[in-house]
């Protein structure tokens, strides 16, 4: 069983074995608005927790990507890139971002489950 | 200060809209639809704006009046025919732009429509250049446009005889016997009008529209519209410190006019005279990077050559376009340039405005 732990920075991060999957979360998508650019990390490159690996743009704005764990890019999901608008779409599943393969498990363990985001995420946007 | 709010506010607010303060005022940013869908709603069927922060001057008199106007603005309004419109600016001695309006000659006189966040400013210039007697914005009246190609059809159901209008045309019509002026104009690059009722009757109004099958459309689809079709936004594309010459926009001065006299009149003719440095273009990124405002501009030796006024995603272009100016010698469609996105340089060119072809109409001759 592979819990979907989210960030502050409004990532969702679902581990199987050593591999993280990240994205965006739905409330995020909700936020920005029409997505329509986004821009991700190089596979093979190393990312740091809290450090930015991708960018998404909106009508109205760009905002950074971060990612909520160190490690290595596995895998990038190219079909967001084609159509962002699939990331409005299915947010927290087909349009994933990356992938990691972890550095430090114990990273997880600051991450909030979907209970306390869904609380931090009513408080963040009122 | 406190915000202001349109009579339509609670209007937006109970169809969803979401808000942002813009030149003071509580304004709809979107709907629940969002920016994309209320972009192509204009494009393809009608969309409603509410535009009633921006300033409305009714001036009255005759041809006196005209002719203290003439001084002023850089538009043959002698030339005017009653009930017809033109984009003109305000301008400062210098050449900088204080303001881009619209003013229609009526047979009261003349209606100018200033934009929000510089009409107080405006009110101030244009009283102390006219140096009559006090002059007040009329704020018991509220601005709405109706935009797109079913626009025309929508509102003739409620107003007889709208359609008939010439593009940038106005003529007083009857609304629940109230009289009001419409012009046939917009900012979309769609055919349309724009709409100046009482603030008792604009809810009315706006709900007859949406019954028939308009829709709200927010500030963020107004934008996207307006870079599409290659208009300025003021404080962003123009400000004081650009002309109209500069800025691309010669063809809103009256040709006879350049070697008469208006504040900037010196300036407008030695640029027109001797050429500019910079100049307003369109400008497209070469991939799907979007070049926002402030993006520097680079030639392909890494000088700066110019930064981004306006750049956003364009929905009916489906792909990213920007405006801004560049060094006069860079301004040729498909010049090469490179704009600095994140640290790095993304290759674009410069390419004609606008970005998406006008659908304006001439009233009742294109049916």
């Amino acid at each position: 069983m592979s819990e979907v732990k989210y960030s502050k920075e409004h990532e969702w991060i679902k581990v199987e074995g050593d591999i993280a999957t990240i994205g965006i979360t739905q409330h995020a998508t909700e936020m920005l608005g029409d997505i329509v650019f986004a821009e991700l990390p190089e596979r093979g490159s190393s990312v740091i927790k809290d450090g930015t690996a991708g960018v998404v743009e909106s009508t109205k704005a760009a905002s950074d990507v971060y990612t909520p764990v160190s490690g290595e890019i596995t895998d990038t999901n190219q079909s967001i890139v084609d159509d962002p608008s699939k990331i409005n779409e299915d947010p927290e599943n087909s349009a994933w971002f990356f992938k990691v393969k972890l550095k430090n498990k114990s990273e997880m363990e600051s991450l909030m489950n979907k209970e306390e985001y869904d609380k931090f995420a009513k408080e963040t946007s009122a | 200060m406190n915000v202001k709010k349109t009579h339509l506010y609670n209007l937006h607010k109970n169809n969803g809209a979401k808000f942002v303060q813009f030149a003071g005022y509580e304004m709809p940013i979107q709907y629940s639809r969002g920016i994309i869908v209320e972009h192509n709603l204009t494009r393809t069927k009608s969309g409603i704006f509410d535009v009633s922060h921006m300033g409305q001057l009714f001036l009255n008199g005759g041809d006196d009046l005209t002719e203290k106007l003439q001084n002023i603005f850089p538009t043959d309004l002698k030339k005017l025919n009653i009930n017809q419109s033109k984009y003109s600016f305000l301008l400062k001695e210098n050449g900088g732009i204080y303001d881009d309006l619209i003013l229609t000659k009526t047979k009261d006189g003349f209606i100018i429509i200033l934009n929000a966040a510089c009409k107080y400013n405006d009110l101030k210039i244009i009283q102390s250049r006219l140096r009559g007697n006090s002059l007040k914005l009329n704020e018991d009246v509220s601005l709405v446009a109706i935009q797109g190609p079913e626009s025309k059809d929508i509102l003739e159901k409620i107003i007889k005889n709208v359609s008939k209008l010439n593009f940038m045309y106005g003529n007083d019509f009857d609304f629940e016997n109230e009289k009001i002026f419409i012009t046939r104009s917009g900012y979309t690059g769609e055919d349309g009008f724009e709409i100046s009722i009482s603030n008792k009757k604009v809810n009315n109004l706006v709900n007859k529209l949406l019954d028939l099958g308009s829709n709200l459309i927010g500030l963020g689809a107004r934008d996207t519209l307006r870079l599409e079709a290659g208009l300025c936004l003021y404080g962003h594309d123009i400000n004081e410190e650009t002309s109209p010459i500069e800025a691309n926009l010669k063809w809103a001065i009256s040709k006879n006019r350049v070697n008469e006299n208006f504040p900037g009149a010196e300036k407008i003719k030695n640029q027109i005279n001797e050429g500019v440095k910079k100049l307003r273009v369109g400008i497209k990124p070469n991939s799907k990077i979007i070049a926002r405002e402030f993006t520097k501009i680079f030639d392909k030796s890494n000088n700066q050559i110019g930064k981004i006024t306006s750049g956003t995603f364009g929905p009916s272009v489906k792909a990213p376009i920007a405006m801004g100016y560049v060094s006069k010698e860079f301004s040729k469609k498909n010049t090469e340039i490179f704009l600095e996105v994140r640290g790095k340089k993304v290759p674009a060119y410069v390419c004609e405005l606008p970005f998406y072809k006008k659908n304006y109409v001439k009233g009742s001759i294109n049916v």
